[in-house]
């Protein structure tokens, strides 16, 4: 879905072939983890059935690199309302974090244990995102490095949260199982 | 190379309430260490006992193999007059006095001539991004220039080490980041470590090594080398 509106985006630029669409993709979007030539090809055949991409030239030679793409007006309009439109906001459901925490209480684990590892391990990531900010080349890669600190933040944040009130917890998760329950 | 600063199985109580309990933290030479801790897990008292502001019930504090907490009032103020710098959350600069010469203070009270410690004062605006703000009041000043005419205090007058308490607690993300941009590019280049105190991780990433306090303890290390 993102991908489709990355691509259209990039073609609002200017008219591209699907090589330099991938490369422009994987420079903008993609941090470490290219796309593939594959998903560039299946997404413009998709949007150009769908009247959002047109191919504007065919140069001599074979293959889908041969093609030029270029964003339709249709495709405008679409992208436009894309941007306008809010996106759900969705917890990031760190589901691995909480489920590791539940099961620790259920089980008599120690959870604290779990959460101070884990803490130490979000520091570290921290310390390396905020590195990687300091000495980003552009000023796109230091709002990435931006982004993933304040979501590592956030999981943070519910560890603190979690371990200040594990006595609680551990009562209640542990009550909530009892076979009188469902 | 031995750490400029160590503070070994330390203890501090304020009546019933134990805030130290055999925390044990060093600082090597040009290191910059965060302690890290919700309120209340004494990571200010923590700072306090190894700035010689306050002494431990029990342990040791060591700066460049001298004991602090063995040592006279007299001598500790001096020591934290020559050898240290100060940073904290609030209301540290002299409301009075425009921003060099805020900044020109530690030079001042350590009996410099107005003149060269001006000129001191001058040379840091700067360094921490502050041209031109030099004869501003505090109070004309933006939270983050505030802060950085603090760490610019804290800096100027050479110290070995820098105590920084929350120093961006009251800045917003963007403020913060800055004020942490020019404090570590500074001490860098000077070699000066630092011991910051904090209760943010984001704050804490800038730092070499980070020690996490919990109940007057500290609990894990992070970030080593």
């Amino acid at each position: 879905m993102t991908v489709s509106y990355a691509l259209l985006g990039l073609l609002e630029e200017s008219a591209r072939h699907g090589y330099d669409l991938k490369q422009s993709y994987d420079r903008r979007f993609s941090g470490a983890k290219p796309i593939r030539f594959g998903q560039v090809y299946r997404t413009l055949a998709r949007l150009v059935r769908d009247g959002l991409v047109e191919v504007v030239a065919v140069e001599a030679g074979a293959g889908p690199d041969r093609k030029r793409y270029a964003i339709t007006p249709e495709g405008v309009t679409d992208l436009d309302a894309w941007l306008g439109e809010p996106e759900e906001p969705q917890p990031q459901l760190q589901s691995v974090l909480f489920t590791k925490v539940v099961l620790a209480l259920l089980s008599g684990r120690p959870a604290d244990d779990f959460l101070d590892a884990q803490r130490v391990a979000h520091l570290a990531a921290m310390k390396e995102l905020t590195t990687a900010r300091r000495t980003a080349a552009t000023r796109q890669e230091a709002l990435l490095a931006d982004y993933q600190l304040f979501h590592i933040e956030a999981d943070l944040r519910w560890i603190d949260h979690t371990a200040s009130r594990l006595a609680t917890l551990a009562e209640e998760v542990r009550d909530a199982s009892g076979p009188g329950r469902s | 190379m031995p750490p400029v600063l160590a503070g070994l199985d330390l203890y501090k109580s304020f009546g019933l309430i134990q805030a130290l309990r055999g925390a044990s933290v060093t600082l090597d030479v040009g290191e910059i260490v965060a302690v890290m801790g919700p309120s209340g897990s004494g990571k200010s008292t923590l700072l306090h006992c190894l700035a010689g502001i306050l002494t431990p019930d029990f342990g040791e504090v060591t700066f460049g193999g001298r004991r602090i907490d063995l040592m006279s009032d007299r001598d500790r103020t001096e020591l934290r007059r020559t050898d240290f710098g100060f940073v904290f959350q609030f209301g540290q600069l002299v409301p009075e006095l425009p921003a060099v010469e805020n900044i020109a203070l530690p030079l001042l009270l350590a009996g410099q001539r107005r003149k060269a410690a001006l000129a001191a004062a001058n040379a840091w605006l700067p360094r921490l991004g502050l041209d031109g703000l030099g004869s501003r009041m505090p109070g004309e000043l933006s939270g983050g220039e505030g802060q950085r005419v603090a760490l610019a205090r804290a800096l100027v007058a050479d110290p070995k080490v820098v105590f920084a308490d929350e120093p961006t607690g009251a800045l917003d993300s963007v403020a913060a980041d800055q004020v942490l941009e020019y404090l570590v590019d500074a001490v860098r280049e000077r070699g000066t470590s630092v011991l910051m105190v904090t209760h943010e991780a984001r704050v804490a990433a800038y730092a070499d090594r980070t020690v996490l306090v919990r109940d007057g303890l500290d609990a894990a290390r992070v970030g080593t080398g």
